[in-house]
């Protein structure tokens, strides 16, 4: 069935080549993205876990 | 903008959590259990239903899917509502996916008992619940989805990320590895077979560990560690980096379950690279989380909740590490089939996803409760019998595994195998398996007082049902401040950014098994292979049904030590009319894949008797029923046309004369066994189509095969 579909694809070698451009192009996305991020948003963002308001401290601990 | 009052739904959060607990403790029971039953083999008091073959999936999905499934929920949910500002999108939802959930569990439960499987590891649902499951999923995702559409809070924090991840990949990894065609309610067959049935397999079961196992946990660190610290997590730029990276690399990774075997070379090295790849964003998860900790190391010595996230992230850490060095073919051929696999697994299971587990139980119970925890005390002992547990269970079956793998390949001075006889290596890891028994039966036991500690908590307080809170809503006409990043663009908006992670995780999919399905060269077929007869089509069902592939591999590699010890290399060709294939990942018994013409038929008969009658000290259960029961030839037509559909080449209307064929082969085969001393041997047992089925595999090419055994 499935595998009956496309028979005629050739150059089976240049896939793993392709997967690791996209992959690098990918990575160095990610990073310009990240480094240009600005430091009030980080902020933000990193301390949104903590600024609900059930901080009771009822835990077992303290 | 005016201030919204709304409310907190605690009470899904309280019944996912004891869900978890629950289940947690039915699965890791049924692991001891199996554990034992290794080096006590009549514990499955000779009964179909608990059998080692059947209970290891129903252990495995338990663990996987009830343990850590519930666990997902109950963080997801509470941490969801929270990160956004709002209550679950809707109660009824949050319900319908909570009671169908445990549904899901229980028809799982039931099946396996019953020997219903589809024989794909952590796939093993027969099709009914493989649809249910997708509806089930479809309604965590729009209530997940719905949740963030109308949250009070702009910005998505890294962990729900992790969680949109979660629930797309799922959807797409569980919808094409079930792609299968039923023959009846409770049996199909999978579309795909032989190598493109292991490729999807294990691209699959690689990333259901990637995606079930590793990001929504991540989601939780990144919620729960900060919490339970107090304080934010090390790096939030990290987590970016660590996020994008280690979803895009994960879903190339998993051909590393199939190194060495039939499948295209280049596959093969793609899983490897990827794999390798991997350690980065692993540790840079690993790091993060570690690292948020920093300076607060004095608490983490008092505090069971930090104790508990402090060794589950150091279990990932470790894990990640020595999953990418099993993927190096070197290693991968000492350590594959081996239990090293096993004990890799359980640092993951028990460690990371255990710890991290418990560690956010106990720091949401109390709260939802209104209440101190029951016994900080007996969460520490918990901790401490806990990791003991891991480490009782880990290193002796890393010890078996090298063990047994160096046996294996051991050669006397004049060339022949050092220990031919496969039960003797098995009989040599026995203390081995003893130790690891008691390692699983300290874990479990540290999971009770967990779940006394929990249950006492919740009686002693009151749940808080609906948590009041308050928050501004989201302007709706919402502009991007000038000079505000197109990274900003992505990260606020859901929209943008799930398609763009089913982007990055489709490409990975794609790349990997397009060419699967399509190149033809890909699988060389070979002419002397035959579809399977009718009788050895339902042998094998009843192979599948009896779960004989968690113990046994069918996939010789090409190694002198192994085709030294079970002949011929198995090629690619040969599985061509797999559906599914059978290779198996773990010799916890020898290979089969040449069993075929290798003892006489009454010695399968009296072996699948008493396995001990044949190989004393073995430790493979009895299979005597199958010498009783009937074998049910109800469904062999449509076996036969199903088979056809799939792209078998039966001949034409071969399906009306199929139960001909059957009863011809059937009495041969019984004739055989009467004139080798089996005087009451039956034509018409199960026993017969096993037996049928044994014989046949791997023949096909016997004869004719050059061996061309490379390697060691
Ligand atoms: C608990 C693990 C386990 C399960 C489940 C199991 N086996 Fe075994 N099997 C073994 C072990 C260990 C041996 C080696 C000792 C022996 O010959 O009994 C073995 C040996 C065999 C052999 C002989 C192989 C040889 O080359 O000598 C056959 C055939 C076999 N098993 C078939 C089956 C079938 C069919 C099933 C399912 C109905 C099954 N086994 C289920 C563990 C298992």
């Amino acid at each position: 069935m499935i595998r009956n579909v496309l028979e005629s694809i050739s150059g089976i070698e240049i896939y793993p080549i392709i997967s690791l451009l996209i992959f690098i192009s990918f990575f160095i996305f990610i990073i310009t993205w990240v480094v240009k991020l600005d430091k009030k948003t980080v902020s933000k963002l990193e301390n949104m876990p903590l600024d609900d308001d059930d901080q009771s401290q009822i835990s077992g601990r303290k | 903008m005016a201030v919204e009052t709304f409310y907190y739904d605690n009470k899904i959060v309280r019944n996912f959590g004891f869900a978890t607990i629950a289940w947690g403790i039915v699965g890791m029971l049924v692991g001891v259990i199996i554990a034992i039953q290794l080096y006590v083999p009549w514990l499955s008091f000779n009964l179909p239903w608990t059998t080692f073959g059947r209970l290891r999936p129903l252990h495995t999905n338990a663990v996987v899917f009830a343990f850590a499934g519930n666990a997902i929920f109950t963080g997801a949910y509470y941490s969801l509502m929270r990160l956004t500002k709002a209550r679950m999108f809707s109660d009824t939802l949050s319900k319908i996916h909570f009671w169908g959930w445990q549904l899901i569990i229980v028809l799982a439960a039931l099946s396996f008992v019953f020997g219903i499987t589809t024989s794909k590891e952590y796939a093993e649902l027969e099709w009914p619940i493989d649809i249910l499951i997708t509806i089930i999923w479809v309604v965590f995702a729009i209530n997940m989805f719905g949740t963030i559409a109308k949250r009070r809070e702009r910005h998505l924090y890294v962990a729900i990320w992790f969680y949109i991840s979660t629930v797309i990949t799922v959807a797409v990894l569980h919808i094409v590895n079930s792609m299968e065609l039923p023959v009846h309610l409770l049996k199909s067959y999978s579309v795909y077979a032989g190598v493109q049935d292991a490729l999807t397999q294990w691209w699959y079961g690689h990333n259901a560990v990637a995606f079930f196992l590793t990001t929504p946990f991540l989601g939780l660190m990144y919620y729960f560690l900060p919490k339970a610290a107090n304080r934010p997590v090390f790096s939030y730029k990290l987590s970016i980096v660590h996020f994008w990276s280690l979803i895009f690399i994960y879903i190339w990774a998993g051909p590393h379950h199939l190194i060495y075997t039939a499948l295209p070379d280049w596959a093969q090295t793609l899983g490897t690279v990827f794999s390798i790849a991997l350690i980065a964003p692993s540790w840079g998860g690993m790091l993060n989380g570690l690292l948020t900790l920093r300076g607060a190391w004095d608490r983490v010595r008092e505090d069971p909740i930090l104790k508990f996230m402090v060794v589950g992230v150091t279990a990932y850490g470790m894990s990640t590490f020595e999953g990418p060095m099993l993927s190096i073919k070197s290693i991968n051929a000492i350590t594959h089939y081996t239990d090293w696999t096993i004990a890799h697994v359980h640092v993951g299971a028990l460690g990371w996803n255990g710890f991290i587990t418990f560690g956010m139980l106990y720091w949401l119970w109390p709260r939802i409760f209104q209440t101190k925890l029951h016994s900080v005390k007996q969460a520490n002992l918990h901790f401490w019998i806990g990791t003991l547990g891991i480490i009782f269970y880990a290193l002796p079956m890393y010890w078996a595994g090298l063990t047994q793998s160096l046996m294996w390949k051991e050669f006397t001075a004049d060339g022949f195998l050092q220990y031919p006889n496969f039960l003797e290596t098995v009989q040599q890891i026995v203390p081995m398996y003893i130790v690891r028994s008691i390692g699983g039966t300290m874990f479990l036991a540290g999971t009770c007082i967990g779940a006394w500690n929990m249950f006492k908590t919740a009686a002693a307080g009151t749940l808080l049902a609906n948590e009041k809170a308050e928050a501004p809503a989201l302007e709706k006409d919402f502009k991007e401040p000038q000079g505000a990043h197109w990274h900003q663009w992505l990260e606020g908006k859901a929209v943008h950014f799930t398609v763009w992670a089913t982007v990055a995780i489709l490409i990975g999919g794609a790349v990997e098994m397009i060419p699967m399905y399509t190149v033809k060269s890909n699988v060389p077929t070979i002419a002397s292979v035959k579809p399977y007869t009718p009788l050895e089509l339902e042998g094998r069902d009843i192979y599948i049904r009896e779960g004989c592939n968690n113990c046994h591999s069918q996939m010789i590699r090409p190694f002198r030590s192994e085709t030294e010890r079970y002949g011929e290399y198995s090629k690619a060709g040969e599985f061509v009319y797999d559906h599914p294939f059978l290779w198996g990942s773990k010799r916890t018994g020898p290979d089969l894949h040449r069993i075929g013409g290798k003892y006489p038929d009454a010695w399968h008969y009296n072996h699948m008797d008493d396995p001990r009658l044949m190989s004393p000290g073995s430790l493979m259960p009895r299979y005597s029923w199958l010498l009783e029961d009937d074998l049910d030839t109800q469904y062999t037509a449509t076996k036969i046309e199903v088979m056809q559909t799939l792209g078998v080449p039966y001949a034409e209307g071969y399906a009306g004369q199929a139960l001909n064929d059957l009863k011809t082969q059937a009495e041969q085969i019984a004739a055989n066994l009467r004139t080798q001393g089996v005087a009451n041997a039956d034509a018409s047992k199960e026993i017969i189509a096993l037996i049928a089925y044994l014989q046949r595999l791997g023949t096909d090419i016997k004869g004719n095969a050059v061996s061309q055994a490379v390697h060691k």
